[in-house]
């Protein structure tokens, strides 16, 4: 059902754990869905010097976090914003349909991670441009 | 070198089919082909085999040799129980009562009446996944024409209270059918005295093979057909005969009934070891359905702060097999319905593990799950953002 890099990313995640002191935190999901995704970032000079993760979820969350974390390191936060749930879908070599929102999950806990560091920093939060139907925290029936 | 050990614990979705079923059904593919249904004399053996098998499935559940029909499988005697007797009997009344844990075969039909113009009463269950006698006969109207609750169910392994609940409806004079797919060669089946009019039941789960079933039919009963074509099966199911398929449940559920109390002894032992085990090295570990009244083999544990889909992939390349009632692997974004009846939180719900022993399982698969299981947890929960191993802030944290 998973590509092999899926199952790689899944079996040997990058990235795992929390980072002291982060410069940015995202926290999206729901336990009631069945996925929370927690990203901590450090950011120097504009840049994501470091990336890291913890995920409750099924397969495709763990792998699309670890993949997330993977593409948006080096990256400024401008590159990373840019970060697709096609783009960390497309670096997993697919999902499988009803996983996709996992992929979704992960972009949108990158940018709420990145919104961390703007609001943190006096600056205006970015606004997404697709808003996904997804299920932030208050949507127990888990619509998306 | 040697192949990769596979421990194979999930005997409720499927069971292997045992040499001695598979022998005995071989013949009838190549040597004993002739349709049953034809005059010259190589049909005859086909007719005597269907005969002996059906006698056997009588046997095994105290029934009259005319009472039992052959199908292909647990769905289709569900459709066949369900529907038939509702379209026969629209005149009298037109109200069903499930329960709310049935099996899809049958909570689907239902849908599909209640489309049809039924209404359906969805019986609840307690924190056990146990029917309580008394809701049913409150559900009771003098439209009620079938109730059907499952004899056990697949994925708590709760035993529900089949001959009381027979009772009630008989008391009311409506038709009984219980789904008793996941008990034959477990739990002892007396159709007579559990007071059941119909009741469904598919080989694979008990060491036959898979597409072909049965379903019993008491005298008297009023139904329709589901498949209409040919005479076969008395005029009441249409189809040439899977006759390989018949033999081979018919053997399959002879071995089944043989020795159900020495089965259980075995299968219970083991089950109780392994469930003992879990809960005593794992925190956060809860047993789901009723501890005593519970198929032998079943297990059905959630684990709190990690979900079913990825424990499986853990469990699976260690190369144990096993299921879950998380959301992620039903094809839907809802866990489990029966964990959810029972008032399981949703959250625990997704952390849910069911693991069903049966025949193949000896000691050292009991231990190599007991290895390799609590390190399974562990490593997810080391990952969880719900997890903090002080145990005190988790997000999940509900007992």
């Amino acid at each position: 059902m998973y590509s092999d890099k899926v199952m790689d990313h899944f079996k040997n995640p990058r990235n795992v754990g929390e980072i002291e002191n982060p410069d940015g935190v995202g926290e999206v999901g729901n336990p009631v869905c069945g996925d929370i995704m927690k990203i901590f970032l450090k950011i120097e000079n504009n840049i994501i010097t470091d990336a890291r993760f913890k995920t409750f979820g099924c397969g495709a969350a763990i792998a699309s976090s670890s993949m997330a974390t993977e593409l948006v390191k080096g990256k400024t936060l401008e590159e990373a914003w840019e970060v697709s749930n096609k783009a960390v879908a497309e670096a997993l070599e697919g999902l499988p349909p009803i996983k996709m929102h996992c992929s979704v999950l992960a972009e949108e806990g990158i940018h709420n991670a990145i919104n961390d560091y703007r609001k943190k920093h006096g600056l205006e939060p970015w606004v997404e441009k697709n808003p996904h139907v997804h299920y932030h925290g208050e949507d127990p029936a888990c619509d998306h | 070198m040697g192949e990769k050990r596979i421990v194979y614990m999930d005997h409720s979705a499927t069971t292997y089919t045992k040499k001695e079923v598979l022998e005995a059904m071989i013949p009838y593919y190549s040597e004993h082909f002739g349709n049953p249904s034809s005059i010259y004399s190589i049909a005859g053996d086909s007719r005597k085999a269907i005969d002996a098998a059906r006698a056997q499935v009588a046997k095994a559940l105290g029934a009259d040799t005319d009472e039992i029909y052959f199908t292909s499988g647990g769905t289709e005697s569900d459709n066949w129980a369900i529907k038939g007797v509702a379209f026969a009997n629209r005149k009298k009344g037109n109200h069903i009562i499930t329960s709310a844990i049935e099996h899809h075969a049958v909570l689907h039909t239902c849908k599909y009446l209640e489309k049809e113009g039924f209404t359906v009463t969805y019986l609840p269950v307690d924190r056990y996944g146990m029917i309580d006698p008394a809701d049913l006969e409150k559900a009771i109207t003098e439209k009620t024409i079938l109730v059907s609750v499952m004899f056990a169910n697949n994925e708590i392994g709760t035993i529900e209270p089949i001959a009381e609940l027979g009772a009630v409806a008989h008391n009311h004079k409506v038709y009984f059918h219980t789904d008793a797919v996941q008990v034959i060669g477990n739990v002892q089946v007396d159709v007579k005295a559990q007071n059941i009019d119909m009741l469904s039941l598919s080989a694979h789960k008990f060491y036959g093979p898979k597409g072909i079933g049965a379903l019993y039919i008491k005298k008297g009963v009023k139904i329709d057909n589901l498949i209409h074509g040919g005479g076969q099966e008395r005029k009441r199911r249409a189809g040439t005969e899977n006759i390989a398929g018949i033999v081979g449940l018919g053997k399959a559920i002879e071995l089944a009934t043989a020795d159900i109390d020495g089965h259980n002894r075995r299968i219970q032992g083991m089950r109780d070891r392994l469930l003992q085990g879990i809960l005593a090295k794992i925190p956060g570990a809860y047993l789901n359905g009723h501890k005593e009244k519970r198929l032998p083999g079943n297990i059905n544990v959630s684990f709190e702060f990690i979900e079913g889909e990825s424990m499986l992939l853990w469990l699976d390349d260690e190369g144990i097999c096993a299921s879950t009632g998380s959301a992620c692997t039903s094809g839907s974004l809802e866990p489990s319905h029966v964990l959810l009846a029972t008032g399981l939180p949703v959250e625990i719900s997704h952390g849910s593990l069911r693991l069903t022993l049966g025949d193949i399982n000896t000691e050292q698969d009991v231990d190599f799950v007991l290895e390799v299981l609590p390190k399974v947890v562990s490593r997810l929960r080391d990952m969880s953002p719900l997890y903090h191993k002080s145990g005190k802030e988790g997000g999940c944290d509900v007992q």
